[in-house]
């Protein structure tokens, strides 16, 4: 790790303003990714400036839906009584991540931010298109178990870690940025991860400077009753090799509205919008929680190691959405 | 130490083993751990915890590729960073009197591996080291490493045996020259033509790290010119001293190696690896004490592994299932140097009766370091193998898959016709199916279901060999009835220091408060590596000899003194209890030492002992007086320890997940010294053997011979939520030929069969074979109920 810099930043402005003009800075939070990726050397940043002071804090029911403050922690979400009775699926995505000592650092923008775990990526032996864009990418023919099947591209499948970020894609959520000059915009987060194309360094729409300064999630039926299912090589601390986050609001055996996400098997918290137009209207069976897996994985494009993903997403999906119709 | 806490015996659970043992005195009680409260205060130095004044860190600079040379080494802008002190390269590191990279070197030495990095700008391996900066600060020397610049020209490396272009070969010998390449017992092939069934199986295994929570770490500190200190995390100080002496040219006595704890080892700090004489030859080129802890990436690269493999195992067996032919062959990656492959076809050639036996051994050439021990090296493996195609040969007949094993039982070693000391799998088939509730078991696979998931139950067969082995102990009994017993052995956080305390305390006959144990330093007698599981056997049988030798003395002093009760008996007319120096004949007549050694104005007194083979903690002294170590004189018997593992597991077809929902393990492995550090080994290796069926596998990009998960974050070891309530229990055995204790060592055993009990459950729940670990869900997806 090189020396650096640090920066404790009171007000947003300063924080934003100072990463704006150093493109040599990052902000800090809990750390948990950065300093594990400086020690690598895969960031090397020469200022770092600790956010944590900021006041972008508190879980609150709002008229658009529950506002999480960016720098609460992943642990304190996760045990919240108005995320754990009106949004299950976020909770158990936060509780199911990670181990209690990095949930308890770990920040909300931060983890949404949370980089890809490919290994490639991660040594900077290897060549990588996201660490060293152009070098190459040694996991099309080479250790891509883990690897996403579905977003990728010729030049990177490198699968988003992340669970807590695949129930908010589920769940519309809408993030808040603040830049340097103070000005706030909304990002609804399911388009705020980019697909890596030729340019899987970049991730997502931030800007540099910006800030994550809330997460808003609309109220909704689905969002009441919902669900995350993470299946994994272990019983705990194991990033996902696929997980499901689902909402179902059913009346009389019929499906009114349904949201489906994937983890562990795209670039980016994978949104299905064609699984969802399966379920929507159909009843409540398992024949259409396996038509809608289908559709979900439709475009998947696996690899030599990763081709059991293609079933695991769905059975995971189905099991999801199974076991969700029978609470 | 510090005093002993009230709850000394506490022990939930009690093993049932314990109400039947004869044994007096504290050994074989569920002692607490004598360093456990200065474990958990912080107290306990670890080897790279010493503050020695002038202190400085060495940091490895890694080769970022597999094959080729290094073309240029540029380390101006390292050696300009803050605090530096020095960068080595092969061009500047200090010369040593010996290398391994020839044969004659290798074996001075006593290295792992035929190669040492920083001898010449050869790269043979990913992450080789290429450079060690030495400077005064961990982050400075951490930094500047990364400064160096290193062109290559590259060549493309051999990943595995599984790359067509890597060249295969039989080699004579494997495993460093200590098992044969090629076995061979009766005529197995034609044994197997004639026989009523035939089985053919192929089974793989990932690569395995050791991965113990304390990375190895050295810290060398010359005393002067040529007086080396090295602080080491090493299972063994003396083999590390050895091979430093060698390296370096001193005479041994010249180098001194401590190590006082060790957070687990597993196999990998069984040698002396190129990082600690880098450190030591760095240490000698700045002129100051020098410290190196490998990071975690760095301990994928530093000190072994199991090595990638595949067993091909075929038997013959009567249609009654007693087996006429078993012929194992395994082919493994190998490093450019050396031909090491675990010797996992040995378990295979004593665990059943069967009339012939034959194995081979294929190694192909990698770019990698050399593989190395791993916990039960080659048996672990090896009973994959065997216990799976057992299992097969079960369900092919239609037998239990206890019958199966009942149905081969070998009454003597098969591998040698020798027979056994002692042998105890019966009883602990018996006790292990009670435990489990065995007889439940429904014979079919596939069919038992709770609620989605499928449930099966599996067993296997454990052994592992009682190795020859030697040490020396010393004790000093003190006339105020305290002692300081020593011996040059490693506690890897199994129970060293508690099971030689009991020890001492029961042959001195005081309370283990009143004793010390002193290990990890060269300057005490010398004991053996904690490997192999030899340590508990000979260090117990040394601190029991130095005991009699010390009451061998006070007796010649009893027989001499004429106010003694015992002035002018015979020496063997007397013996010792609980410290009372007493005639055989009429115990009423003698004395205490503590009133012998004031009369006599002793101070204290000293005694050294061997470890001996021929059971004496009973008796009072070691059947044979002769020799030292396990193997009994005339090579009469066979020594090996059995047990047997039972496993229920719950799989979801579906989510391919597999979980261990419950275990039971029962051993017969001779006298066992603490019930409770016993049963945390027995948990702790089941828990390794779990992993290793499970998830365990170090990922080597085909094409840069390179690791991808050289982490704790990628590379899974079983977390608690993976591992159930664990049902541990040991048969009470009595081996009067091992040693002077009884003791056969668990360490290894505990892990042994674990993997063929998990992958035989999942092939229970599902009807579905794995026999490629691990076994993770996308090679159970698929899988539908029978």
């Amino acid at each position: 790790m090189n020396d650096f810099t640090y920066l404790q930043a009171t007000q947003a402005k300063d924080a934003t303003a100072a990463v704006r003009d150093n493109k040599d800075a990052a902000f800090i939070a809990g750390g948990t990714t950065l300093l594990d990726l400086m020690k690598l050397n895969v960031e090397n940043h020469g200022q770092l400036v600790d956010i944590n002071n900021l006041a972008f804090k508190g879980v609150e029911q709002t008229a658009d839906g529950l506002r999480i403050g960016a720098l609460e922690r992943m642990s304190d979400v996760g045990e919240h009584p108005l995320v754990v009775q009106n949004y299950p699926v976020v909770s158990q995505s936060l509780l199911l991540a990670a181990s209690p000592q990095l949930r308890n650092m770990a920040s909300i923008g931060g983890n949404i931010l949370q980089r890809t775990r490919c290994g490639y990526f991660r040594d900077t032996a290897f060549p990588c298109n996201k660490r060293a864009p152009g070098s190459g990418c040694p996991a099309q023919t080479g250790e891509n178990r883990n690897l996403a099947i579905l977003g990728g591209s010729q030049t990177c499948i490198a699968t988003y870690p992340g669970d807590f970020a695949v129930a908010l894609v589920a769940l519309d959520a809408v993030l808040l940025l603040e830049n340097a000059k103070g000005k706030q915009r909304r990002v609804p987060l399911v388009d705020f991860h980019v697909l890596p194309g030729t340019t899987p360094q970049r991730e997502t729409v931030i800007e540099p400077g910006e800030l994550i300064v809330s997460v808003t999630i609309p109220a909704a039926a689905h969002a009441r009753k919902s669900m995350y299912l993470k299946v994994r090589d272990r019983a705990s601390y194991a990033f996902a090799l696929a997980s499901a986050a689902v909402g179902l609001d059913v009346q009389g055996g019929q499906v009114r509205s349904a949201r489906v996400a994937l983890g562990g098997v795209g670039t980016k918290p994978w949104r299905s919008v064609a699984a969802e137009k399966v379920l929507t209207g159909a009843p409540a069976t398992e024949a259409t929680f396996r038509a809608a897996a289908a559709a979900a994985v439709r475009e998947a494009q696996p690899r030599e190691q990763n081709r059991f993903k293609v079933e695991l997403a769905q059975n995971t999906l189905v099991r999801a959405l199974l076991e969700l119709s029978a609470a | 130490m510090t005093a002993h806490s009230p709850d000394f015996f506490a022990m939930e659970n009690e093993p049932s083993f314990f109400e039947t043992s004869p044994t007096p005195g504290v050994v074989g009680k569920p002692l607490n751990r004598v360093d456990g409260r200065d474990k958990v205060m912080g107290r306990a130095k670890y080897s790279a915890e010493y503050p020695l004044p002038g202190l400085t860190y060495g940091v490895l600079k890694t080769s970022d590729i597999a094959k080729g040379k290094i073309q240029s080494i540029d380390t101006s802008a390292a050696a300009k960073a803050p605090g530096v002190l020095a960068v080595f390269t092969h061009l500047n590191l200090p010369s040593l009197a010996k290398t391994p990279n020839d044969a004659d070197g290798k074996k001075a030495i006593g290295a792992p591996m035929g190669f040492l990095p920083l001898t010449s700008d050869v790269i043979h391996y990913a992450a080789q080291p290429v450079a060690l900066v030495v400077a005064d600060t961990f982050e400075r020397a951490t930094y500047a490493a990364t400064l160096v610049q290193v062109r290559y020209l590259t060549e493309q490396p051999i990943a595995a045996y599984t790359d067509p272009k890597a060249t295969r070969f039989n080699p004579e010998k494997i495993q460093d020259g200590k098992a044969d390449g090629y076995t061979r017992r009766g005529d197995a092939q034609a044994a197997l033509a004639s026989s009523a069934v035939k089985m053919t199986a192929v089974y793989t295994h990932a690569i395995n790290h050791h991965n113990p929570m304390e990375p190895g770490s050295t810290t060398a500190v010359w005393e002067a010119p040529d007086r080396l200190t090295v602080y080491e995390s090493t299972q063994g100080v003396t083999r590390t001293q050895k091979s430093l002496a060698a390296y370096l040219g001193l005479p041994q006595d010249q180098v001194r190696v401590i190590t006082k704890f060790i957070g687990g080892g597993f196999g990998c700090k069984g040698s002396c690896w190129p990082h600690t004489v880098l450190t030591a030859q760095a240490a000698k080129g700045v002129g100051r004490p020098v410290k190196l802890v490998l990071t975690r990436p760095q301990q994928f690269t530093s000190m072994g592994h199991r090595e990638d493999q595949t067993q091909t195992l075929t038997l013959g067996a009567t249609a009654e299932g007693k087996l006429t032919a078993l012929i194992h062959e395994k082919t493994s990656t190998t490093s450019p140097w050396d031909n090491y492959a675990e010797a996992n076809s040995k378990i295979i050639n004593l665990l059943y009766e069967c009339p012939t036996f034959e194995s081979h051994y294929e190694l192909a050439r990698g770019n990698v370091m050399t593989s190395t021990f791993t916990r039960a090296p080659g048996e672990a493996p090896g009973s994959f193998a065997i216990e799976c195609s057992m299992d097969d040969l079960a369900y092919r007949l239609g037998l239990d898959p206890i019958e199966i094993r009942l149905r081969n039982y070998a009454e003597k070693d098969p591998s040698t016709g020798q027979a056994w000391s002692s042998k105890s799998l019966r009883q602990c088939y018996a006790r292990g199916a009670e435990l489990f509730g065995w007889s439940k078991r429904n014979p079919k696979n596939g069919v038992t279901r709770e609620g989605r998931t499928l449930v099966g139950w599996g067993m296997a067969t454990a052994s592992y060999p009682v190795h020859n082995s030697q040490g020396t102990a010393r004790v000093r009994l003190y006339a105020d009835g305290h002692a300081v017993v020593q011996a040059g052995a490693t506690d890897l956080g199994t129970g060293t220091y508690t099971v030689m305390t009991q020890v001492a305390a029961d042959s001195l006959g005081l309370p283990p408060e009143k004793i010390r144990f002193e290990l990890g330093d060269t300057k005490l007698p010398t004991a053996p590596n904690s490997g192999g599981s030899v340590a508990a056997g000979t260090v117990s049988s040394s601190v029991y000899m130095a005991a009699q030798d010390v009451w061998e003395r006070l007796t010649k002093t009893a027989i001499k003194d004429p106010k003694s009760p015992l002035f002018k008996a015979k020496p063997d007319e007397v013996m010792v209890d609980k410290g009372r120096l007493q005639l055989k004949a009429n115990p009423s007549k003698g004395e205490d030492f503590m009133v012998l050694m004031k009369r006599a104005g002793m101070d204290d007194i000293e005694g050294s002992g061997q470890g001996k083979y021929g059971a004496g903690y009973e008796t009072g002294q070691a059947a044979n007086p002769a020799g030292s170590g396990h193997q009994d004189e005339a090579g009469k018997h066979s020594m090996h320890s059995f047990g047997a593992h039972f496993c229920e597991v719950h799989v979801d077809p579906d989510l391919g997940t597999v979980r261990v929902t419950r275990w039971v393990s029962v051993h017969g492995a001779g006298r066992i010294l603490n019930a409770k550090t016993a049963r945390s080994q027995i948990i702790g290796g089941s828990i390794f053997g779990i992993g290793a069926a499970l998830m365990e596998a170090t990922a080597r990009d085909p094409h840069y011979a390179r690791y991808v998960n050289a982490d704790l974050g990628d590379y899974h070891i079983p977390v608690n939520a993976d591992i159930p309530d664990m049902t541990v229990e040991f048969i009470d055995e009595h081996d009067p030929y091992i040693n002077a204790m009884g003791v056969k060592g668990i360490g290894e055993i505990s892990m042994v069969g674990v993997a063929a009990a998990v992958a035989n459950a999942v092939f229970h729940a599902t009807g579905k074979r794995v026999r490629d670990l691990p076994i993770t869900p996308d090679k159970i997806l698929g899988t539908k109920a029978v």
